[in-house]
């Protein structure tokens, strides 16, 4: 079953082609990596997939639904989530009120039954912070629900913005350098959190990172991405084996 | 005994600049524009509450609730038509266009109801409370308009803290493009500050011309300004700072009427405001602006 399947998705800034002619398939379930030197376009590519940017060309398919040159809300409406190179939490919520958010998308009620408090408020409010606390525990945030997210240590924050994008009910999750800024241990964690979201709540996953290790270690398929090109794509073991990556990455 | 009658006044008119003042802080802090356009929506409320009242003979309390039906339909059109197109504009642009609405909307008001200021029956029928042997009375809109502004600030910040569409205005006054990728719909929240805001020059509309009769075109003009100011002065952006701001701006322009000059007291506000800005750049309420290195 294919998640994701991309044709020919370029874009250009100015003279600058940042993607040519990118192609992917993801298969449900699947981990996929997005590696590349920096400027390679890797954000690009997943500004395009969420409608941040309008592609030139190309075709995005997600679980069979045409979401090519779709506005940022509908692609999120159509299952695809993502978290930040840099941290974008909502610094003036809570820990809780941030995955809230992200849950609004599946819970309706009308304003007038928020300003008024009538009884559909509180049935709903108290819905969603079940689910929020249910998607905080997965992360072992649950604890710290009532802090401002801005006071959250750092690989906290990181592991937010995932929990974040995941109460959006997404079916294909984008994650951009999550290991960014994290000390070993924070990222032996964040694998160990990465592999149990996509076993629990059965998500698509493509990230974007810089540590080989993590890389990997999780990924079963890696994609290169060299000047808005395909420089590599596969098995992990034949990727990062592959001379052109390796010159990409290390030079001659 | 005379000073206490002028700051429960000076309350009371400033109860009315704060809830005006709420539409300017709430738009300026979801939407980052100033909605010049907003004290023009009053002077609409006034109208419509005039014109179903003591032209039609129709109930106050159904003129009133008409105004704040209309003012809210009126908010989120001006939102529709003038501001959404500009949302990626210059806020100059934006501020330029809002002063335009604002225009537009005083002029229509003079062509459909002449340059003659007409005169407006309050809608409040409560009698007023004499005490102290009856030196010290306070106004039935006065017994009305205090505790409706503090109710009205209770449950708006208990709706922003602890709704869905309060989360929604805080995530998109933060960060408009994470929120929308969020699943947030940006226009639908920023629409509804804007009824919320517009719906609340409604009730001001009701309240400021029960007490101040005086109702022309560019009656909604003055408040409108000044409570702009209450907003800036409390700490734009802040809600509790919309209340102190028109609050104390309300004591002010009354004390400095009754004890130094009626022709200053609007000088003395705005020269307030110079001071305060010179002192606390950000307001009363306002968080303080830290320079990252």
């Amino acid at each position: 079953m294919e998640m994701l399947s991309v044709k020919n998705l370029s874009i250009s800034f100015g003279g600058l082609r940042a993607v040519d002619s990118f192609n992917i398939t993801i298969q449900k379930g699947e981990l996929y990596g997005l590696i590349g030197p920096n400027g390679a376009g890797k954000t690009t590519v997943f500004n395009l997939l969420t409608g941040v940017y309008k592609p030139d060309s190309g075709i995005i398919i997600l679980d069979g639904e045409n979401i090519s040159g779709k506005s940022p809300i509908e692609i999120n409406k159509a299952g695809i989530a993502r978290t930040f190179q840099n941290i974008r939490l909502f610094k003036n919520l809570t820990v809780l009120d941030n995955v809230k958010t992200g849950l609004h998308n599946q819970y309706k009620y009308t304003t007038l039954a928020g300003i008024l408090r009538l009884p559909s408020y509180y049935r709903t409010e108290k819905l969603m912070t079940e689910k929020a606390y249910d998607i905080l525990k997965v992360f072992d945030l649950d604890k710290e629900a009532a802090t401002l997210s801005a006071n959250l240590p750092y690989g906290k924050q990181r592991k937010l913005e995932i929990a974040r994008a995941l109460a959006t009910n997404p079916k294909l999750l984008l994650l951009d350098e999550p290991a960014a800024g994290m000390n070993p241990a924070e990222t032996e964690e964040l694998m160990k959190t990465i592999t149990l979201i996509r076993e629990k709540f059965g998500v698509t996953i493509l990230l974007i990172e810089h540590d080989m290790k993590l890389v990997a270690g999780i990924c079963e398929k890696i994609f290169v991405l060299n000047f808005g090109m395909e420089l590599a794509n596969g098995l992990p073991q034949d990727v990062l084996n592959n001379p052109e990556v390796i010159k990409a990455y290390l030079g001659e | 005994m005379s000073f206490l009658s002028y700051l429960i006044k000076g309350i009371s008119l400033g109860s009315v600049y704060s809830i005006i003042a709420l539409g300017y802080t709430m738009v300026y802090g979801i939407a980052k524009m100033l909605n010049f356009a907003h004290g023009d929506v009053i002077m609409v409320g006034g109208f419509v509450i005039y014109t179903l009242m003591s032209l039609a003979g129709i109930n106050p309390l159904i003129s009133v609730l008409a105004a704040i039906v209309i003012c809210t339909l009126l908010g989120v059109t001006i939102e529709g038509i003038a501001y959404r197109p500009l949302r990626k504009a210059s806020s100059l642009a934006v501020l330029i266009t809002a002063i335009g609405v604002s225009y537009f909307l005083q002029n229509v008001a003079l062509l459909v109801y002449g340059s003659n200021p007409k005169s407006f029956t309050s809608v409040i029928n409560v009698p007023a409370l004499k005490l102290a042997d009856g030196k010290l009375t306070i106004t039935g809109e006065t017994l009305v308009t205090i505790p409706l502004c503090i109710i009205i600030m209770v449950i708006l910040n208990l709706f922003i803290k602890k709704s869905k569409v309060g989360r929604s205005m805080i995530a998109v006054s933060e960060d408009k493009d994470a929120a929308v990728l969020m699943g947030v719909n940006v226009n639908k929240t920023i629409a509804i500050t804007f009824a919320i805001g517009s719906a609340l020059a409604g009730v001001a509309s009701a309240l400021m011309f029960s007490t101040y009769p005086n109702l022309s075109s560019t009656s909604g003009a003055m408040p409108g300004i000044k409570a702009f100011v209450a907003a800036v002065f409390g700490g734009i952006g802040s809600i509790p700072g919309a209340m102190i701001g028109g609050v104390l701006l309300g004591i002010i322009q009354i004390l400095s009427s009754a004890y130094i000059s009626t022709q200053l007291a609007d000088a003395i506000v705005f020269l307030i405001l110079i001071l305060v800005l010179l002192i606390k750049p950000t307001g009363i309420m306002g968080k303080k602006l830290h320079e990252k290195v």
